[in-house]
Parts: C-alpha cells; structure tokens; sequence
C-alpha cells in the first residue's frame, strides 16, 4: 500500500521535472518578459510530491511497515521513536531520496527568490536542475529503490546499526546534505549563466546566498560528524582523515574557496570564469564524494551497505556531468583581462584559493593514490594521518597570518596600512607562546608556529571587532566571526594535541593503576536491562592527585540485539577547561578489561570555535536579506 | 620589446608554475614518506626485501583460541589459514576486535614471525570485512 503511493509520488515528481523542462523551452522560445505562472505551479506542485513521497516512507517507519524492504532492514518495532524517525535516512536508499528533496526544494526556493533576475538565465536554471533531478530520480526508481516490497511481510525488522542510534548522526546526513545538494543549485545556476549570457555583479548576487547557505551547512554538518566521531567511536579522537571524513572535506575547500571569490565578481566584476569553474566543481566533487563512499571502492573505517551496481551508476552520471559541463564550459568562454594589483584584497582572496586548492590536491591524493595504485601494481597501500599532517599544517601557519592580514587590505590597490599594528601583534603572540611552552609545558618547534600564528589571528580578530563596534561601518562581521572561529579552532586543537594525556592498560575488577597525577579504581561493574539492549556499565573512580579531585565515570558495553551488536560507550566528564574521556572494553571474554583513559584539554573550546566559523556564513545569509 | 601587461603576464605565468611544482613535490615527498603498505602473513614469509622496523599493517583473521591477555598487553595470533604472526599489543582494541574475525594491525614487525602493533583497526560493523581479507580468504579457499 505505501509502497503503491510512494511509488506514485515519485513518479509524479519525475514527470512534473519533464514537463518543466519542456515549459522552459517553450517560453524560452517565446521570448517573454516574465515567467509563466504555470512555471511556479508546476515547481510547486513538483516540491510537493516529492516532500510527500519522503513523509510516505517516514510513516513506513514510524509504523513499522515491513512490507518494505528499507523498513525491514533497518528498523525494529522495539527501535525507540526518535530513531524510527531518523532511521528513514539512515540507509542509501532512504537518504537518496532526502539527497532528492533537498535537490528539488533547493529549486523551487532557488525559481521563487530570483523574481528579478534574468529570464532565460532563470529558465535555465530550472533545466539543468532538473536535468539533475531526473538523472538522480532514476537512480533511485531503478537501483535504490526506497518502495520495493518484500513478499511474504516479514513480522520484524532486522533492526538499525546501533552504532547509527545516536542524536548526532540523526541530525548529521541532514545537515551535510543541504551542504553537498546545494551545490547543486550554483552548478546549474553557473551552466545557465554560460549559456545565457547572464553574468557579471548580478550572477554574484543572485548565487550569493546559495553559496553561503551550503557552506554554512556543510561546516556544520562536518563539526556533528566529529562529534559523533569523538564520543562514539571510543578512540578519543575527532577527525582521522578517513576516505569518509575526506569526501566530506573536499567540497568544503571549494565552497570555500568559492564563497570568497564569488565576493571578487560582486566587487570588481572580475575572474568570472574561475567562479564559474569553482560551482562546477564543487557540486561534481560532492557528487564524486557519494560515488567514493557508496561504491565501496575505499576502504574506510565507516562502513555504509556497499552495492557496485551502485557505484557504475554514479560512476556514468559523474561522467555525463562533468563532460557536458566541460562542452558548455569551453564552448562558451570568453577571453577575460584580469588587471590585479598585488597588493589587494583580490589578490589575497586568490592566495586563499591557492591554499584551498592546495589543501584539496593533497586530500583528493591522499584519498584517491592508494585506489589507483591497487589497480595499477596491486600493492595495497594506507594513507594514514602523518601524510595529511606534514602537508597540512606548515601551510596552515603561512594561512593563519595571510588571513589575518588580508581582509585588512582594500579592494583594487591599497597595501597593508597597520603595519605598526601587526608587528605588536606578532610580538604579542610570540610572548604569549612562550608563556603558555613556558608554564604548561613544551612541544615541538611546529607547533610553536602554529599557535604563534593563530594567536595572530585571534589578535587580529579581536582588534577588527573592537574597530567594528567604533566606526560600525565597512566592517563585515560575519566575516570577523568565521575568522576569529577559525583562529580559535587552530589555537585549541594545538594545545589539546600537546597536551592530552592517553593511557591504556588492562584492568580487572577491583584493581587500581596508578599513573602520573592519576589514580583510577576499577570499582563495579554492573548489568543493566534497557529499552532494546542491555549494558555493562563499569563503575570507575578517577582521583587526580594534583588537583585532589575525584570523579567517577561510568563508561558502557552496550549489547544490542537487533541486529547483535556490541558498541562501547565511553564516559566523559565534559568541563570548562577539559574533558575526562574513559572506554572500556572486554578481551576476548576474559577476567581483563581495556581501559583507555584521556585527559583532553579544552574540548568543548573545539566545538565552539568549529561552530563560531559556520555561525558567520549563517549572519551574512541573513544580513544579505536585510539588504535586498 | 614586451608591453608592461605582458610582462606581467609572463611573471603571474611563472608564479604560478613554480607554486604548483613546488606543491606537486611536498605531496609526492610526503606520500612517499607516510605510506603504509599491507601484507598479509604469508606475503611477509615470501616477501625477501621487507624492512623490519618500518610500519606496515598486516591483515587476516584472529585464530580462534590464541588470545592471551595480562595486564600490559595483550598476544594473539593472525592468520591466513596459510601462515601465522603472532601479534603483541597494548592498547584498546575496537569492539569487533574477536577471535575467528578479520583483523588489521598497524606496526612494526620484528621479525617474520612477531609483530608488535601500535594500532589495531576498527570496523563499525560485525558483517563488514576489510577488502583486503576477503580477497586473500577469497584466493586461499581455491
């Protein structure tokens, strides 16, 4: 029955997307002024069905409908609610088809907020984006079928990945979608500027917004991805550039590089076609990150249901897409003049895209070598976090200081005027670092550098915004935001890196270790019975000896039974200045337990910050509307 | 005689390929340094030049009663059902860490036989098999 309206609905979204693309053309043809109203009903009407065909299987989930096979695969009658609800885009199936309502709202909403823009760039537009609609909607109706019944219906599902049940990956494929889907509204908005001619200041502002909303979202949905990663995973840390992590980092470089150039089109109406290049690749790079992670060509330590079939179907899009964007590209590009000062905003906002680019060369090689090398020699290889780090992080201090300094340089030609200001600033960093190597202990000579320059940022942060707040003119404050974040994030992530303290060891019941300032006592371990699985719950006394303080952590085994599984649940003791982080784990079902204990400074700060960057994107979003 | 915009031109050109090579090469130099290359046991018994000391990871599955564990470390054995490394480790070990499930170790070995292993991989789920090992499962069982 559901799977009949669901079904049906998704058929009529694919049909509405056929016939708005004919409508296109007609009016295209037609040469009108303004956009046929049967244009917004058809979009609506498509936005519609498209929602409902979503709500359908999210009832199949909410009551539990096993005639469908997702529903069957991944949900359980005895599943709390909250997780029925976001089981429906915990499998690929269920999350391609929100990969598609993201995808047809974005157009909608992209056809409505562009009213006074020009016509045929707006039919356009709605073309290429539905041209995309209907390339994923097949996929889905063919392979990846949310409605496909099973026959006889079984009288229980197999249940959720209890890994997957858990309030931070609930909200996560959502958020990282609006990020990935809605780069697909500036590529088709950028194919349809290269075919209509529409360009310029005006291309900026209409994209604008769209760019911003994507990368807001993307940044977040990264930061909730870490998070899960932090507390659920049991290792302690938060980003281990793992082939999942890294499709998810690669768009994100673009958008960025992309949110910052398509400032020099507004300003200076110039590099165009870098732009334009830039919303193409974006999109097909996330495209190409869903490839990677669905296909099961990398080996990553994420597992999603892995179906080659699926991958070739990706695989042939990707390529549909990116050859027909090059076709386009190429045959309608015109010669521009680029007349850069070096020493300008713009040529600074170009630095920043060679640092975006050279941060998504390194990952994109990193992630892609060992694929290439498998099937060229046969040698199996692993790029682990030392590659990413010896690339990343010396050009993460040149980054640091440039972004502190760039914004402070007007547009067209205008030096850094404070440079009295700077070397303060620069001084000021220095003496702070060394009180901090000083006082709380040494580390290495990189990461001297890294928070030398951070803590510039950070100065320089703070001196724009006490200059805003002054003059309140000029000044951008989503921007000093999104900076002052990131100064932050690299400040903390250093002084947690030098400062955590690990410890493993193996502990039976009973016993204590003594390390360092720690003392730490295995006290119980007790067995619960809940909802729909049973924990081991250990009982653990921590007694710092240099703060004579004592904490007691409670860190899980948890035994689910739909599907069987076993996750461990770690304890942490989350504070103002640092986070006590405990798992524990059973060797082979003898007396001993794995006991892995962290100290992790200023944690929460990491989280802050992280979100402090996406904050920025979201004030300029709405500072824009406050304008037009 | 070149006009200034040429000039210029020209230099941006210039830039701009000395910044890309120079990027080329810190990330070939840093790949070459950092990689990680996988065997599975009986690869290392064959394998005549391997470097001992140098971190690799090795794969297969964890044979069924070889766990031992005090309270430092723990010992167990990786096989292939061709050839065996026994394996010390002391650390947490991922919850799907079990005996007669595919395993990967990441470390050093000190000699054909013994592995120490700094790391050992985690696989969120109970189904899933590194591809590796099904590929060498897949070759043994012709």
């Amino acid at each position: 029955m559901l799977s009949n309206i669901g079904i049906i609905f998704l058929i009529l979204t694919l049909a509405l997307s056929i016939s708005l693309i004919y409508y296109s053309f007609i009016n295209l043809n037609k040469d009108k002024k303004i956009v046929d109203k049967n244009i917004y009903y058809l979009s609506l009407y498509q936005t519609t069905f498209c929602i409902l065909s979503f709500f359908v299987l999210l009832l199949g989930f909410i009551f539990s409908d096993f005639s469908l096979i997702n529903v069957f695969e991944n949900s359980h009658t005895n599943k709390p609610f909250f997780y029925k609800i976001t089981g429906t885009w915990g499998s690929h199936e269920g999350s391609l088809l929100l990969w598609i309502n993201i995808l047809v709202i974005f157009s909608y909403l992209f056809l409505i907020y562009n009213k006074n823009k020009d016509i045929s760039f707006r039919f356009y537009t709605i073309i290429f984006q539905n041209f995309l609609i209907i390339g994923f909607l097949i996929f889905l109706l063919i392979n990846s079928n949310p409605f496909s019944i099973i026959i006889p219906e079984p009288k229980e599902g197999l249940g959720l990945n209890p890994i997957l049940q858990d309030p931070a990956l609930a909200i996560h494929p959502p958020l990282l979608y609006v990020g990935f889907v809605g780069s697909s509204i500036y590529f088709s908005a950028a194919m349809a500027s290269l075919v209509s001619g529409f360009k310029g200041k005006p291309f900026a502002t209409s994209i604008k917004p769209w760019i911003l909303i994507s990368w807001s979202f993307q940044t977040l949905g990264i930061i909730v991805g870490s998070i899960w990663a932090y507390y659920e995973l049991g290792w302690g840390g938060f980003w281990f550039w793992d082939p999942v992590e890294n499709a998810s980092l690669m768009p994100w470089f673009v958008m960025t590089a992309l949110m910052h150039s398509v400032i020099v089109l507004e300003k200076r109406n110039s590099i165009y076609s870098w732009v334009i290049i830039l919303c193409l690749l974006t999109f097909t790079l996330s495209v190409t990150g869903t490839f990677l992670v669905r296909s099961g060509v990398l080996n990553s330590v994420h597992t999603f249901a892995n179906d080659p079939s699926r991958g070739i179907y990706i695989l042939m899009f990707l390529s549909i897409m990116i050859f027909s964007a090059l076709i386009i590209f190429f045959k309608n590009y015109k010669k521009e003049n680029y007349n850069f000062h070096s020493q300008s905003k713009e040529t600074y906002i170009l630095v920043n895209n060679w640092f975006m680019f050279f941060f998504l060369t390194s990952v994109l090689i990193g992630t892609l070598y060992p694929l290439f090398l498998e099937v060229l020699t046969d040698t199996k290889i692993s790029v682990g976090p030392p590659f990413y780090n010896t690339l990343i992080i010396p050009l993460t201090v040149i980054f640091l200081l440039l972004m502190a300094i760039g914004p402070n340089t007007s547009w067209i030609k205008g030096s850094y005027k404070n440079l009295l200001f700077a070397t303060v600033a620069l001084v000021l960093s220095i003496i702070l670092n060394f009180m901090i190597y000083n006082f709380f202990g040494k580390y290495s000579f990189l990461s001297n550098l890294i928070i030398i320059s951070s803590i510039f940022l950070i100065i320089h942060s703070i001196y724009d915004c006490i200059k805003m707040f002054q003059k309140s003119i000029k000044y951008d404050p989503s921007r000093i935001i999104s900076h002052f974040g990131f100064g932050l994030l690299v400040f903390f992530i250093g002084i947690n890196h030098n400062y955590s303290i690990e410890k493993d060891f193996n502990l039976r019941v009973g016993e204590i270790k003594n390390f360092q300032n720690y003392s730490i006592n295995f006290i119980s371990l007790e067995k619960e019975d809940r909802k729909n699985y049973t924990a081991i719950v250990g009982n653990f006394s921590i007694f710092d000896k240099k703060n004579s303080l004592s904490e007691n952590l409670k860190p899980e085994i948890r035994i689910y039974d739909n599907p069987e599984t076993l996750t461990y649940e770690a304890a942490i003791r989350t504070k103002i200045y640092s986070d006590k982080y405990i798992t524990m784990s059973n060797i082979s079902r003898s007396d001993f337990y794995n006991i892995k204990f962290q100290e992790k400074p200023f944690m929460i700060w990491i989280w802050i910050s992280a979100v402090l960057i996406s904050v920025g994107g979201v004030i300029r979003i709405f500072k824009r509307e406050v304008l037009t | 005689m070149l006009t200034r915009k040429v000039k210029g031109r020209i230099s941006f050109i210039v830039l701009l390929v000395i910044l890309l090579s120079i990027s080329i090469f810190f990330i070939i130099n840093s790949l070459k340094e950092n990689m990680l290359y996988f065997f599975t046991p009986t690869e290392v018994k064959q394998k005549e030049d391997i470097e001992f000391g140098k971190s690799i990871r090795i794969g297969g599955m964890v044979k069924k009663n070889s766990i031992t564990t005090n309270s430092n470390e723990i010992k167990f054995v990786i096989t292939d059902f061709k050839n065996e490394i026994i394996v010390t480790y002391s650390g947490s070990v991922p919850n799907l860490f079990l005996e007669e499930k595919g395993v990967v170790a990441e470390g050093s070995l000190r000699d054909k036989k013994f592995f120490v292993a700094r790391r050992i991989l985690a696989k969120h789920d109970e189904n899933y098999m590194p591809p590796e090992i099904k590929k060498v499962l897949d070759n043994n069982a012709k």
